[in-house]
């Protein structure tokens, strides 16, 4: 069960995403980045369908890559999770996306932020959040341990226990995780949390 | 689950003396999950007209993105702002132009009209208008709504105690019902000014 959690520290903000993809009950790989980077300075975290997903973020990425032709300027954070918003919207009632988003970004003016954003277009500007089975665990231990302008290492380990809290009480848990974090220095992978290594295939 | 109780909402707007009130919840969840307790339900389109959309919460942000636009474009050939009636008028036809796949809201809109004459009216889904000379009330909690407002509601109440009986309304309502609540949102529009107020009840 795909799990996408996030939240906003001091000058930072954080994406975790499982990295499991799966076909009813079949695990094709444990290794599957889920987190795209859409620019120097934006994260998208996503979770849904397979299709819809690579699709999607694909699309925000290279549109976002155009303003940036077009204008010689980047988007800010909210306007590209308008931009993104808008188009699941537009999609909704003709073809839609299952595609449930959490779109971190940093901006030199008003710094870090994270949106909310569904698979139905619902749209809210957060300080954490998160979707899917593993939510009901990681929103819990976010209420219970946030609190505004954590550090990195507070929240690492805020994101560690989400974690683990996942691993233990979740049924169908996904083993591994990857962690990605934007801040004035740009997007960037920041770790993986992995219980089950994916092995190479043996040579003959 | 329908699809009105998707996401929890709670409205009510009130008459007073040359004044009006309009009240609204902060809860966004997703069925049974919260997911923020930040969430503004009612939009200013001008000066002395307020709009709030309860149901679906990303058709009420589709539909306000469009509400906006409209009144935009009428300020700039009309040269002045939108009367409230006009505005209902608008909204309904709106509503009825998706008459057979509509938008999952219920505006409940607010103003001063000529005169300053207080104006309060909300609809249903496909813009059947419901015109009111003390309040009207929308979203999951409306039941309850109907019946706080129906016993604490009395005519020509002045600005300070319309927001007393707003809130207290307001807060003794969504208690009631599991979908909306986490505080209040008020606005109390008076010829001269306008207070904003945020209400804090039981948080749960």
């Amino acid at each position: 069960m795909e799990c996408v959690f996030g939240m906003v520290g001091n000058g930072f903000a954080v994406v975790v995403a499982d990295t499991s993809a799966v076909n009813s009950i079949l695990v094709h790989k444990s290794n599957e980045d889920k987190i795209m980077i859409l620019d120097s300075h934006k994260l998208m975290g996503t979770s849904g369908e397979h299709g819809d997903r690579v699709q999607f973020t694909e699309y925000v990425q290279k549109n976002v890559a155009l303003y940036l032709f077009r204008n010689g300027i980047p988007l800010t954070t909210a306007a590209t999770a308008n931009f993104t918003r808008n188009e699941l919207a537009t999609a909704l009632r003709k073809n839609p996306y299952s595609v449930n988003i959490l779109l971190a970004g940093y901006d030199k003016e008003t710094g870090p932020s994270l949106y909310y954003i569904d698979y139905i277009a619902t749209f809210h500007k957060i300080e954490k959040g998160a979707f899917g089975y593993g939510s009901y665990f990681s929103l819990s231990m976010m209420d219970r341990h946030y609190h505004s302008g954590m550090s990195l290492e507070e929240a690492v380990d805020l994101v560690d226990k989400c974690i683990l809290e996942i691993r233990t009480r979740l049924v169908v848990a996904p083993p591994n995780f990857v962690i990605k974090i934007v801040d004035k220095d740009g997007a960037r992978e920041y770790a993986w949390r992995e219980s089950i290594k994916d092995t190479g295939v043996s040579s003959a | 689950m329908s699809i009105f109780e998707y996401n929890g909402s709670a409205l009510v707007a009130m008459v007073g003396k040359n004044c009006f009130a309009i009240a609204s919840d902060r809860r966004l969840g997703v069925q049974l999950q919260t997911i923020a307790t930040d969430f503004q339900r009612i939009s200013k389109i001008h000066e002395k007209l307020y709009i709030g959309l309860a149901g679906l919460a990303t058709d009420a942000q589709t539909l306000y993105q469009r509400l906006v636009f409209r009144h935009k474009l009428y300020q700039l050939r009309e040269e002045r702002d939108m009367k409230p009636e006009t505005f209902a008028n608008l909204v309904s036809a709106i509503l009825y132009e998706k008459r057979f796949g509509p938008y999952f809201c219920q505006p409940v809109i607010a103003g001063l009209g000529d005169n300053d004459e207080p104006f309060i009216c909300t609809m249903d889904s496909i813009g059947a208008k419901e015109l009111a000379k003390d309040f009207v009330v929308g979203g999951t909690a409306s039941e309850s709504l109907y019946g706080a407002c129906e016993s604490m509601y009395k005519p020509d109440m002045e600005a300070e105690e319309l927001f007393e009986t707003i809130s207290q309304a307001l807060l003794a309502s969504v208690d009631r019902d599991c979908l909306s609540g986490w505080g209040g949102h008020v606005f109390v529009v008076t010829p001269t000014e306008v207070i904003e107020r945020t209400l804090k009840g039981r948080m749960d």
